[in-house]
């Protein structure tokens, strides 16, 4: 059974035929992932605020129903460490095409991977797991399965990828919890799995994997054509 | 539903035989059948009279003796009326060989078909097929006997949305001693599909390994696939046609199939333990190999040869393909150049691979074989048998066989497809070890084993 609150956030979204940024983020934290803190707002006080109580650097990003990849158009900011760089950036990201509102979040670093979910003709709702981040195409370092996982296919997923040695640390970094691991993409194989009429595909790109946790920073969900 | 009329039928109705040219696909299928199966046959056309001074029926409705199977081979405007017939005679399954539907855009007539048979429970495989081979039983493809090679009775199970494939794989299969149960081609599988005939070889006795050519599946039907793959507790097949954006379009002016992307079906095959094969060449090692070992291993492979450079090569070709030779016990080491002969001692390669060299005969290769199966560390032996050395005796193949029974490992041997060194071909694969044509071949035999699921 599908979350009440998810069913509304997808059916609000039916018309625009894709759930953008803050929603679709709102669907993965109302099936228990895990989501960057962040401020959705216009007002560069409330963003400042957030910057001042963050304890390292913070990201801002356009909001807007217009803008389907954001990287095309500037629309994601990192790094943001003083007031004076993110007034000037909300401004910027307030000029943009369609732009509702900016959404200021805490920065996470770790690895960056991609979590995908597909609705395929022949098998039905697929996870995919790979090498994330805005190169995803060019690597396609990606492993499929079909949903819902069990923790098995998770293992064997990573094992399968060229870059497995950056989930168990490379070069005295950090690798990544995998038992976090593994409870995202299981839960996220069960959300797509009640979703499978309603959607067409999903991208969590970039999902930030750190010794602890597993940050979805960035989620789209596309919906399936009425 | 019950299938067992339609694979093994005692009576067979040929529909559309003609009068006046012996080598339509229905008379060459009522001819061979006739004369060369035990299957009773019957020869249907309206015209009626008499085929080769034999009584030719004017309809299924005439033949006094209960069908179990029909060959409708008629222009497809008149298949529905033919198909009523049958169901009306109480026929328990056809085979529609006739063209001219899904795959040339008659969707509607196909479904008209597809629509009466559920209606009544009546399963038919194609149309647009070549239908069944069950060795020494029935034989509905529509090739005349002096022209194809017919694997023996085995215990593969072929199933192929190509005809043309599914012919060709037959000659692979003879010619690598590989036998089958059955063998359909299911055409547009307007009917019966890759599902269904996985349930029917699930059940099947005769079967111990299902080889799919599958093209695509319908919306929602690879899942379905994979999970009646997984519950049938045989190892599973695939060799997969359309990878290639090119190929997809080849497939969809083949036979009407929608062909789905090829990452997700690959990726997911191998997630669910079914043996994706990459081409024919692996299609028939996998099924060689399968059709002696159902048993999965892990990957670790002994191998044992009579040259240092075969052994170099199927080491090279096992890390290609995913498996590992691991070091031996150093026991396995002591006890094995403890016991070959005095001459090879000091000259043999101890390790893995294992070089016996050329000077060895079969009393060596013996010993070396049951302590290199006993090694706690490998899971598969590779024998790489090159015959001509004198000291390898014309025996050495059964010999080595009672070894890999003995010890309870599965045992893979290459020797070099010659006429000269049949027997010992013979010598195992009389006794269920598979032999490879090439060193490659032997170390594909393996990997199938490493693709099943370890149960």
């Amino acid at each position: 059974m599908l979350k009440k609150k998810i069913r509304t956030l997808i059916e609000a979204h039916k018309d625009l035929g894709w759930v953008p940024e803050p929603s679709a983020k709102a669907i993965m934290k109302a099936q228990g992932l895990d989501i960057p803190e962040f401020v959705l707002t216009n007002s560069f006080e409330k963003a400042e605020q957030f910057l001042r109580k963050s304890k390292g650097p913070v990201v801002a990003k356009a909001v807007s129903k217009k803008i389907l990849h954001k990287t095309e158009y500037q629309a994601v900011v990192t790094g943001i460490t003083t007031s004076r760089r993110l007034k000037k950036e909300m401004e910027r990201l307030q000029g943009l095409e369609g732009c509702e509102a900016v959404l200021v979040e805490e920065m996470v670093q770790g690895l960056e991977v991609i979590v995908g979910a597909k609705n395929d003709f022949q098998f039905g709702p697929v996870v995919v797991l790979g090498i994330g981040g805005t190169s995803v195409e060019i690597y396609n370092d990606t492993a499929i399965r079909m949903a819902p996982l069990k923790p098995g296919d998770v293992f064997s997923m990573v094992d399968s990828l060229k870059a497995k040695a950056l989930f168990s640390g490379y070069r005295g970094r950090d690798g990544v919890n995998m038992e976090v691991l593994t409870y995202t993409l299981v839960r996220f194989s069960h959300l797509i799995m009640t979703l499978e009429k309603d959607m067409d595909s999903v991208d969590l790109n970039p999902v930030i994997c750190t010794k602890d946790r597993c940050i979805i920073a960035d989620a789209r969900i596309i919906l399936k054509k009425a | 539903m019950e299938l067992k009329y339609l694979f093994k039928p005692s009576t067979m109705a040929v529909i559309g035989v003609s009068t006046s040219q012996d080598n339509h696909p229905a008379n060459v299928i009522y001819t061979k059948n006739n004369l060369r199966y035990p299957v009773k046959t019957f020869p249907v056309n309206p015209k009626g009279g008499m085929l080769h001074r034999e009584k030719l029926y004017r309809s299924i409705a005439d033949i006094e003796e209960n069908i179990d199977m029909a060959v409708i081979a008629v222009r497809a405007e008149f298949v529905p009326k033919v198909m009523e017939d049958c169901i009306q005679k109480g026929v328990k399954g056809a085979v529609i060989v006739s063209g001219g539907f899904a795959e040339a855009g008659n969707r509607a007539l196909q479904q008209r078909l597809t629509d009466m048979a559920r209606e009544a429970g009546f399963p038919f495989v194609g149309p647009n097929c070549l239908g069944i081979y069950a060795p020494d039983h029935v034989d509905t493809f529509f090739l005349p006997g002096e022209r194809i090679i017919r694997p023996k009775k085995g215990n593969v199970g072929f199933i192929s949305q190509s005809g043309g494939v599914l012919v060709d794989q037959m000659v692979k299969f003879a010619g690598q001693g590989i036998g089958v149960s059955l063998a359909v081609s299911i055409g547009n599988k307007a009917f019966l599909r890759e599902t269904d005939m996985l349930d029917w070889f699930a059940e099947d006795v005769e079967t111990k390994v299902i080889a799919f050519y599958v093209e695509g599946f319908e919306k929602g039907e690879g899942r379905l696939f994979i999970q009646k793959a997984e519950q049938c507790g045989k190892p599973v097949v695939v060799l997969k046609a359309g990878k290639s954006k090119k190929g997809m379009e080849a497939v969809s002016s083949h036979t009407a199939s929608l062909a789905g992307d090829y990452r997700v079906f690959s990726d997911i095959m191998k997630q669910h333990c079914v043996a994706e094969a990459d081409n024919e060449y692996e299609l028939t090692s996998f099924c060689e190999a399968l059709s002696c070992f159902q048993k999965g291993i892990q990957g670790h492979i002994g191998v044992l040869s009579l040259s240092g450079g075969h052994g170099v090569i199927a080491v090279d070709a096992c890390e290609l393909h995913g498996m590992t030779v691991p070091r031996l016990d150093p026991k396995t080491m002591e006890t094995i150049r403890e016991k070959v002969s005095p001459a090879i001692r000091n000259i043999i390669s101890l390790g893995n691979p294992l070089d016996l060299t050329g000077s060895s005969v079969d009393n060596d290769i013996v010993t070396a074989a049951t302590h290199l199966a006993r090694d706690k560390g490998i899971e598969c032996l590779l024998a790489l048998l090159i015959p001509y050395s004198p000291g390898v005796s014309a025996d050495i193949g059964a010999k080595l066989s009672q070894v890999a029974r003995n010890e309870g490992k599965p045992m893979i041997a290459y020797v070099p497809n010659e006429e000269k060194y049949r027997i010992i071909i013979e010598g195992f694969e009389l006794n269920d070890i598979p032999v490879a044509s090439s060193v490659d071949g032997a170390v594909l035999m393996a990997k199938a084993l490493k693709r099943c699921r370890p149960c």
